[in-house]
């Protein structure tokens, strides 16, 4: 069996089990209590969230844990256009391909009088710095571009952007949640007012995450209750999982390096291997991608079949087509780079672990040609291709 | 829970009636690229009665399970009967279908008509229109 949807999210590690096994045992107190145990558990949570600040170089009180990358994101996005709304600035910039927690979150504030421009992301899947410049107006109040894409993992010159914001005094945002524990992320040196990360893509739990805000910007709460996270995110912490997160994140800051070099290796080895398959194209970048990303189409066949078959051969993977997704268009981020309707549906994502062996890879790359190959054969599309009656796209 | 039934997995892991039939007497392609399922059926006809049935598909699980499963509800069957055959009887006799995947049985339904209507045509003297009339590819 080969889980190469690290993407969608990962197993969580060793080490991050133990603590939230051990903490669910031991240190079971409310954070918010005065007794020992409450305490403790208080003790517990500061230190994990000075260990996740540590991590992206920022302080402790900078950092809000929330339920995962969704909500750091609404959160963000809510204050920004709170602050903003404030100076009678209702304008914000982000891009084609978000997730949908940000593309929502800016659909929903257009319906409340905001203006969203979202930058095209080219052919090779990244924003250009002179585009978000020309972007940039009087009322705009944030930018929030992803820090790397989640479908076709194109990693985004984010300094740049970050500096571009800087100097023109506009809030900026990240979604890094596909790339913190991944690649190097530093909010200092990237130039990052706020910035959103979620724990199940580190191997950490599901259902955590946190939010970074910059010293100075004030966080809107989403959730009205108690005086939880300095007010800025109501409900008892979950201490275990919130610890769970520190010890993966402190893990996956440790081997970075020597992961993401190894990862990549690999990943090239099967971009190689898959590129062999005629009428196939690589999506995104071939190196400004994160370390595990490899994301191809297909002509002439649908993923969803493509990851049904896989499936059967023990290969975990997901695809952008329609039908995976229960809607009738193919994914956003496909048709954000230029992808046709007919190509986007025969897309397919491998993102690969850390672990990942050389046999492993030349494993995927030889059924997925054999997949890809026995679903062409009964395709009519790649008989029309193949007969010469409709030119190939790729 | 699985995403398909057993049945639906068995017709989509093993296709029957996979394949073209060059001299057939009717041709039906529906379905587009945009949304993701195209079908292809090829039809045998004499006397009135459906003696073979072979299709093609670019699609899902569902649409690959849905077009296998209708070639075996109309094959030997009188083309008038083959012509009442109903996305939900393919649905039910596949033991069902996931709502949102509803849509892709419709094309088995639709491409046994398509291809009825061609044979129809074919048998009153008039061009063949085969594919291609409700295929619209607009992205290309
Ligand atoms: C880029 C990106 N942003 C946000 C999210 C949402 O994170 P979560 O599942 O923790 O809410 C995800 C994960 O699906 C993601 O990949
Ligand atoms: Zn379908």
């Amino acid at each position: 069996m080969i889980y190469a949807d690290n993407a969608a999210t990962t197993r969580m590690s060793d080490a991050a089990i133990q603590t939230m096994i051990t903490l669910s045992g031991e240190c079971y107190g409310n954070a918010s209590s005065l007794y020992s145990i409450g305490q403790r558990a208080k003790e517990v949570l500061e230190q994990a969230r000075a260990d996740v600040a540590a991590v992206i170089n920022a302080e402790p009180r900078e950092i809000t844990f929330t339920s995962g990358g969704s909500e750091a994101d609404n959160q963000a996005i809510r204050s920004a256009a709170e602050l903003g709304k404030l100076k009678g600035k209702k304008h914000i910039i982000s891009s084609a391909f978000e997730h949908h927690a940000v593309l929502h979150t800016l659909s929903k504030l257009e319906r409340e009088g905001f203006t969203v421009t979202l930058l095209p992301v080219h052919e090779d899947g990244l924003v250009r710095p002179e585009e978000l410049a020309e972007a940039i107006r009087e009322d705009t109040c944030l930018v929030t571009i992803m820090y790397a894409n989640n479908e076709i993992g194109t990693i985004q010159p984010i300094r740049e952007l970050g500096a571009i914001c800087r100097e023109r005094n506009v809030l900026f945002h990240t979604d890094a949640v596909q790339a913190i524990g991944h690649i190097s992320v530093d909010v200092v040196r990237d130039n990052i007012d706020m910035l959103s990360a979620s724990a199940h893509k580190f191997h950490g739990p599901k259902g955590t995450g946190f939010l970074y805000a910059k010293k100075g910007i004030r966080l809107t709460s989403l959730i009205e209750g108690g005086a939880q996270e300095r007010g800025r995110r109501a409900g008892t912490e979950n201490v275990p999982a919130i610890a769970a997160t520190a010890t993966a994140l402190k893990e996956a800051a440790a081997t970075l390096e020597e992961h993401a070099e190894a990862t990549a290796k690999k990943r090239d080895r099967l971009i190689a291997g898959l590129s062999q398959i005629p009428h196939s194209a690589l999506n995104g970048d071939a190196k400004k991608r994160l370390p595990s990303n490899v994301n191809f189409c297909f002509e002439g066949i649908e993923g969803e079949s493509l990851l049904l078959l896989l499936d059967d051969r023990g290969i975990m993977a997901s695809s952008g087509s329609a039908c995976t997704s229960g809607s009738l268009d193919p994914s956003h981020v496909l048709l954000a780079i230029g992808r046709v309707h007919d190509v986007a549906h025969g897309s397919l994502r491998l993102s690969i672990g850390d672990d990942i062996t050389d046999e492993e890879v030349d494993y995927l790359v030889k059924n997925v040609g054999e997949v890809v190959s026995y679903l062409r054969g009964f395709s009519p599309i790649w008989r029309d291709l193949t007969s010469g009656k409709k030119p190939f796209i790729l | 829970m699985a995403l398909y039934s057993e049945k639906v997995m068995d017709h989509f892991r093993n296709p029957r009636n996979v394949g073209v039939i060059e001299d057939a007497d009717g041709v039906g392609e529906v379905g587009n690229a945009k949304c993701g399922d195209i079908m292809k059926m090829y039809l045998k006809i004499e006397d009135e009665t459906i003696t073979d049935v072979k299709f093609e598909t670019f699609g899902c699980g569902s649409a690959i399970a849905s077009s296998s499963m209708a070639t075996e509800m109309i094959k030997g069957k009188p083309v008038a009967e083959a012509m009442q055959l109903t996305n939900k009887a393919v649905a039910e006799a596949l033991d069902g279908l996931p709502d949102y995947k509803m849509h892709c049985s419709v094309l088995a339904e639709e491409a046994i008509r398509s291809a009825i209507e061609d044979y129809e045509r074919k048998k009153r003297g008039e061009p063949s229109l085969t594919v291609k009339e409700n295929v619209e590819s607009e992205d290309n």
